[in-house]
């Protein structure tokens, strides 16, 4: 009943799989942040996460020399200042 | 200059950060100083005294404890404490529990190096610990993370911020590492035999070994570059998609990488083979992240010239890059053939050692302590001069290591025209006295750094008592008058 599991001792056999089934997950990673262009834009925006605890007043997006041409979307935060 | 607002002394636990900051430059000064000390030793012999307790063999685990674990691993509880409550924006979960994890690492650190110093070692590379420090480490462990993963839950911020998902990988994979190498059967309080035997115990240390390098001094450190080289540059990072892609080729291929440690061993040749070409195919998330962290700089670079933090964390991140290229090349079997048993592999493991686990903790420190006691750095320019000596102690440690290393390996695996080995194991002894003799001055130099970096912060601390103690005074002055 179970003979099939012994297809998997095989190393000839597991090892291509592995292969496939990793190789696989990071196309998919990449496909999931590459491909949609709003997802990217989300994605983005999350860097700033660091300066949003800081600075009251952060840079605008020109003032990024390689970010011209990307919208920032704000991220849902509650903004937290160091003398709140 | 490095200057804070004010503290939000109520919105964050401080006060644990600051205990660890500071005994993160204790254990830096000492276990530097006992490299430099160790490093004499293998230059000029009669240091060892005769005296047990401060031979080369026993002082060696002392000082790689007290920097990796001491120096280091309080860096990274400071660090994922304050990184963790910025930016998820939520106060350190568990006040009591982070106390406990600080008394208990900081004590756990000082009972090794004492045990280490009185003969009593597992031996095995990194976990030198004997087995009632090994459950009372995991104990410590498992309440940093339950602390971490608690602070997360508690998060204001929707996202979690990548630098805490390089933190929550060390985490998770250091607890595994280490009860799995660890798993031992006891035979007194101060003895224990591995569970395991042979090459699956050399294998099962070597995957915990070069996973230590991976997640503690490498994934941990990421996290710690994530955060603090944007906020000192004052700008994100180059590219959030590219760290994401970065945390998880990192965290996936660094895993398979330990067995290149055992190249031509008892070890089957198959996995010789993988954990070389994992370790190459490690080559690209490690630069990908290395550009990623440098790239922030972009269109500021001015402020290399002007800001010596930024420095730190650059010249950290190139040293990263330097040392992640070599890693793979030296994994390669035929280059490993020659390098492995040599000096090249000290000099490798201090590239990445002092030039970026120790560079970026400093330069995280120096952004971090005046946050942390509200005020600024005593002196810019001893920023400096720490920066210089320690970049020119690296220099120094690391070439003289190349010549060394480079050079045993040759002369080792040099013939005559009969066959036999052109020299004696002494001789290649002997041609290394003058690189040893360098290093150890290479050493001096980076301790030298730390020790001005010990004035500077003391000095800092002391200021901000001053100004804190001044302004308590003019309250308590105006509350009078009134």
């Amino acid at each position: 009943m179970f003979d099939w599991l012994s297809w998997f001792t095989s190393m000839e056999n597991s090892k291509p799989l592995a292969l496939v089934l990793f190789f696989g997950a990071f196309c998919g990673v990449l496909i999931y942040v590459f491909a949609d262009k709003r997802r990217a834009q989300r994605l983005e925006s999350y860097k700033y996460i660091p300066l949003d605890d800081e600075e009251p007043q952060r840079p605008g997006p020109h003032d990024y020399a390689h970010d011209n041409s990307r919208a920032r979307i704000e991220t849902q935060s509650r903004k937290v200042m160091d003398n709140e | 200059m490095a200057q804070s607002p004010a503290l939000p002394a109520e919105q964050y636990n401080y006060d644990i950060v600051r205990k660890f900051t500071i005994m993160a430059i204790v254990w830096a000064v000492l276990g530097m100083s006992v490299g430099v000390y160790i490093a004499s030793e293998l230059a000029w012999p009669f240091l060892n005294f005769d005296i047990p307790q401060i031979t080369f063999g026993r002082l060696r685990p002392v000082h790689t404890t007290l920097v990796i674990f001491g120096f280091g691993g309080s860096a990274l509880f400071a660090t994922a404490y304050y990184v963790v409550q910025r930016t998820c924006q939520a106060r350190l979960a568990f006040p009591w529990l982070a106390e406990f994890t600080f008394w208990g690492w900081t004590g756990g650190v000082a009972l090794g190096v004492i045990t280490y110093m009185m003969g009593i070692t597992q031996g095995r590379e990194y976990a030198e610990f004997e087995w009632p420090l090994d459950l009372a480490i995991a104990v410590v462990w498992v309440s940093y993370i339950v602390i971490y993963v608690e602070t997360i839950r508690r998060r204001s911020q929707p996202h979690i911020y990548v630098a805490n998902w390089f933190y929550l990988a060390f985490l998770l994979a250091v607890a595994l590492l280490h009860i799995f190498n660890n798993l031992a059967v006891p035979v007194s309080l101060t003895k224990s035999y591995s569970l395991f035997s042979g090459v699956q115990d050399a294998m099962t240390q070597w995957w915990y070994g070069h996973n230590a390098v991976g997640f503690f001094l490498t994934a941990a450190f990421l996290g710690m570059m994530y955060y603090f080289v944007p906020k000192q540059a004052g700008r994100p990072v180059y590219s959030y998609r590219l760290s994401i892609i970065h945390f998880w080729a990192l965290i996936f291929l660094y895993m398979w990488a330990g067995g290149h440690h055992l190249h031509w061993t008892a070890l089957p040749d198959w996995v010789s083979t993988l954990a070389a070409t994992f370790s190459i195919l490690l080559l690209m998330p490690s630069w990908g992240g290395m550009i990623n962290g440098i790239m922030t700089l972009s269109g500021a670079w001015d402020k290399l010239r002007s800001d010596p933090i930024m420095l730190f964390l650059i010249t950290s991140l190139s040293f990263y890059g330097m040392s992640t290229f070599e890693g793979p090349l030296m994994s390669l079997k035929s280059v490993n053939a020659l390098s492995h048993y040599t000096d090249w592999t000290i000099g490798h493991v201090h590239s990445g050692a002092l030039g970026w686990v120790a560079l970026v903790t400093f330069g995280s420190f120096y952004h971090l302590i005046p946050r942390l006691w509200d005020t600024k750095m005593y002196s810019q320019t001893l920023i400096y001069v720490h920066f210089w000596l320690a970049t020119i102690g690296i220099v120094l440690y690391i070439s003289s290591m190349w010549v060394a290393g480079i050079g045993q390996g040759l002369m080792l695996r040099s013939f005559d025209d009969y066959g036999n080995l052109a020299y004696t194991f002494i001789e290649t002894v002997e041609f290394m006295h003058t690189p040893y003799a360098w290093r150890a001055l290479g050493g001096a130099f980076f301790v030298s750094g730390a020790l001005v970096m010990v004035y500077n912060v003391v000095m800092t601390l002391w200021a901000a008592r001053r100004e804190q103690a001044g302004e308590a005074k003019l309250v308590a002055k105006q509350l009078a008058k009134a």
